[in-house]
């Protein structure tokens, strides 16, 4: 390997050292009276934007339940397979109905595929950041888990008919 | 042979064939919904529209009679126009069910509007809304909605199942399908316009909703529901059979199959009544162990019984090469004379369309491979009859069930010293067994079975027991199967702890010191062509996925 010669040598001021503390120093000064941008989370909870790809979750009609109609695209375009949906019949209107729901947090990478092609707005990406579990079993959300009253998602739900 | 010109290339064609016919014969695609090669033309759905140049207007491809000369665009300016303005009135009142619609992923309707449609509607006005949800019959669910009006579903119960139970009422946007008055759509027949029906407007009511279609794998193998050996895709997801549909095969079953054999060969392979290891009885007590440990113990146990003690029974409802193995192991270990398997023909059901009597896949099959009486050996009447008379002391009974033959067999039964069952299920023999060894069914194994006139058809394993592996076994595999781990509940279905029979009998022979030592289906069949001529000269590549006629059974063939 041929030896590389630097252009330019340090000059005299750099090779001093002391000004290029003191640049360093003013920086750290000047931060220091600037609005502040970390947490003491978890006394102090983050609150996300509408924007915000937290955990998918199933939108719940106060009336009707889930919206969901176990079509299984959400299943099908999910790059990571986290999803597992098995439908079943139903009385209601739109004949089917998700008998299982599953997510599988591990395998979860928050890209908001399945939002993007549900056809009855029934997946959405939601605030909820905090998931944690001890084993594999817990990590797998049933529809107990996933279903989340629709007033709560109103601001997902919002940005989505705006910026989707 | 005429030539006719599609495309700029140059095809022949027979005397009498329509364009369609002459494009499909050499692999050019004219897409239809209406048109199916084994029904009568209707030409209603107009998608098939083609130019023929010199003729002033489009012509629909598969009503025209091909002709010397002829040319044919598919792909013209103004072919493209009409198909696409034929999607486009098709599409004006069909809803958007695709995400409730058990044809998604296999619908015509959605691969003509990918690959013709404009991709987006100019119709604002109220769709038509028809009846939906009705039952049509015991297994089919109509939607008034989704019915393009092809009249396939028609056309097939006229001229197929010969049962005229449907027909068109009402007229223009309301015409839909009704059943005569009085009639229901319960001909043997049914489910194949679920196939046929090009959008999902006939669907299951089997299946509704079990699963999507992408999520399955499919299977190649053979309904084991009578002797004609209909040609079958088997579907599934989970290590779960979920359903099973026609193939293809001109000289079998042309594109059908019975609902009856479509409904209720694959449940007992998902059932939980399996044999899922060995089961020992020792003092009426009845203990689940290994299938090396169940071997042994029948090696001990059948081991000091002489020719005249013992009885085989192969089966018809095993393969070719499971009946071989047992045949030739009960020669060689046991100079055994005494081997038979039972018959079950029934001839009030039948048709001439695809039915016959015998319900088993595989007489033919049983008799060619050794399971007949050997020389003054006793048949199966005989067997029985000596059984009670205390002659016979021992049975080996190889995937059947003669307890539920008749009260005299099963009290026979009782009687014996020793009953080793080779079964797929719990049934009434296992229950009076002293071994029961778990046999792997035929939606778990390779094999063959020989159809009722002498064709030979290979059967291949769909599901995996313990120790098979999908990947390293060559078997279907659907995305789900590729990707999935341990720890995924979908991909980790039960596997049953079985064997085939062949392998069995294989691991029985070498623990009584007997020369049978196969390792695949393969070599059983290897050995069966070394030792029987009626099968010289074949091997599972010649033998293929549409099967082979057997030469020795031509005559079969031509009797029947
Ligand atoms: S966010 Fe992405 S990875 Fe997570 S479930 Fe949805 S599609 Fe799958
Ligand atoms: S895409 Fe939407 S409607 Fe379809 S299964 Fe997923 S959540 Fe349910
Ligand atoms: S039900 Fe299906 S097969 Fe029958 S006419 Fe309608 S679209 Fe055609
Ligand atoms: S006709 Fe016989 S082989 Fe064909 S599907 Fe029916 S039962 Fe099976």
């Amino acid at each position: 390997m041929a030896v590389k010669r630097r252009k330019n040598d340090l000059n005299i001021l750099e090779k001093l050292y002391i000004p290029e503390i003191a640049k360093g120093m003013a920086l750290t000064l000047k931060n220091m009276f600037r609005p502040r941008v970390t947490m003491q989370y978890p006394e102090v909870k983050f609150d996300p934007p509408a924007s915000y790809r937290g955990r998918p979750v199933l939108v719940e009609e106060p009336e009707t339940g889930e919206r969901c109609v176990a079509c299984g695209l959400c299943s099908r375009v999910c790059p990571a397979l986290a999803i597992e949906v098995q439908a079943a019949e139903t009385d209601r209107e739109k004949e089917r109905y998700p008998e299982k729901f599953e997510i599988n947090m591990i395998r979860c990478i928050f890209c908001g595929f399945c939002e993007e092609v549900c056809p009855e707005e029934a997946i959405v990406m939601s605030k909820d950041y905090e998931l944690v579990y001890t084993n594999r079993q817990d990590a797998i959300y049933g529809k107990d888990k996933l279903l989340v009253p629709v007033e709560e998602l109103q601001d997902r739900l919002d940005y989505l008919r705006n910026f989707k | 042979m005429p030539k006719l010109t599609i495309n700029g290339r140059e095809i022949d064609f027979k005397q009498g064939q329509t364009v369609i016919e002459a494009a499909k014969d050499n692999g050019i695609e004219i897409p239809h919904y209406c048109w199916h090669p084994s029904l009568s033309v209707s030409g209603n759905c107009r998608v098939c529209l083609v130019e023929l140049e010199k003729m002033p207007k489009l012509v629909i491809a598969c009503s025209t009679l091909a002709a010397e000369g002829m040319v044919v665009h598919t792909q013209s300016e103004k072919t493209l126009q009409a198909r696409n303005a034929v999607m486009e009135f098709l599409l004006i009142n069909h809803p958007l069910d695709c995400p409730i619609c058990d044809e998604a992923g296999e619908c015509k309707l959605q691969e003509y509007a990918f690959d013709h449609g404009y991709g987006e509607s100019r119709f604002d006005e109220m769709k038509n809304r028809k009846e939906k949800r009705v039952a049509l019959g015991p297994r089919i669910m109509f939607d008034g909605d989704r019915c393009i009006s092809c009249s396939r579903c028609i056309r097939f119960s006229d001229e197929i199942a010969k049962a005229t139970q449907l027909t068109f009422v009402q007229r223009g946007d309301r015409v839909t399908i009704k059943t005569f008055p009085g009639e229901e759509f319960d001909n043997p027949y049914t489910l194949n316009t679920v196939d046929i029906c090009p959008v999902g407007a006939l669907t299951s009511r089997d299946f509704r909703f079990k699963a999507r279609v992408w999520d399955m794998s499919e299977t190649k193998t053979i309904c084991p529901g009578c002797s004609r050996g209909c040609n079958i895709e088997m579907w599934v997801r989970n290590n779960e059979i979920l359903r099973l549909t026609p193939r293809e095969n001109l000289e079998v079953n042309e594109y059908w199959m019975c609902d009856w054999g479509r409904l209720n060969t694959f449940k007992f392979v998902n059932a939980r009544n399996r044999i899922d290891g060995a089961l020992i009885r020792e003092n009426e007590v009845i203990t689940k162990v290994s299938v090396e440990e169940g071997i042994s113990k029948t090696a001990q146990a059948i081991q000091k019984y002489k020719a005249s003690q013992i009885a085989f029974l192969g089966s018809a409802f095993a393969t070719c090469e499971d009946n071989f193995s047992l045949a030739k192991f009960a020669k060689e270990s046991f100079s055994a004379n005494n081997i038979d398997f039972i018959r079950y023909v029934d001839e009030t059901n039948q048709d001439d369309i695809l039915i016959k009597p015998d319900k088993t896949p595989n007489t033919l099959g049983a008799k060619s491979t050794g399971i007949k009486p050997g020389n003054s050996g006793l048949n199966i009447h005989e067997i029985f009859s000596e059984i009670k008379k205390g002659n016979i002391k021992a049975l080996f009974v190889m995937e059947d069930n003669p307890a539920a033959i008749s009260d005299d067999y099963k009290n026979a039964l009782k009687k014996l010293e020793l009953l080793i069952v080779l079964s797929v299920n719990e049934n009434e023999t296992t229950e009076l067994a002293d071994i029961v060894l778990p046999a792997a069914a035929y939606a778990e194994k390779n094999g063959t079975f020989i159809n009722f006139e002498g064709r030979l058809q290979r059967i291949r394993p769909a599901v995996v027991t313990q120790n098979m592996e999908r990947s390293l076994d060559g078997m279907s595999m659907s995305r789900l199967d590729k990707f999935g781990t341990k720890y995924d509940s979908w991909a980790s279905g039960h596997r049953v702890d079985a064997q085939p029979s062949w392998k069995l009998i294989s691991m029985l022979s070498q623990k009584l010191g007997g020369k049978i030592n196969y390792q695949t289906a393969e070599d059983v069949f290897d050995d069966l062509v070394k030792s029987n001529k009626e099968f010289s000269g074949l091997d599972y590549d010649i033998i293929g996925e549409k099967g082979t006629q057997l030469d020795s059974f031509i005559k079969v063939k031509e009797t029947v």
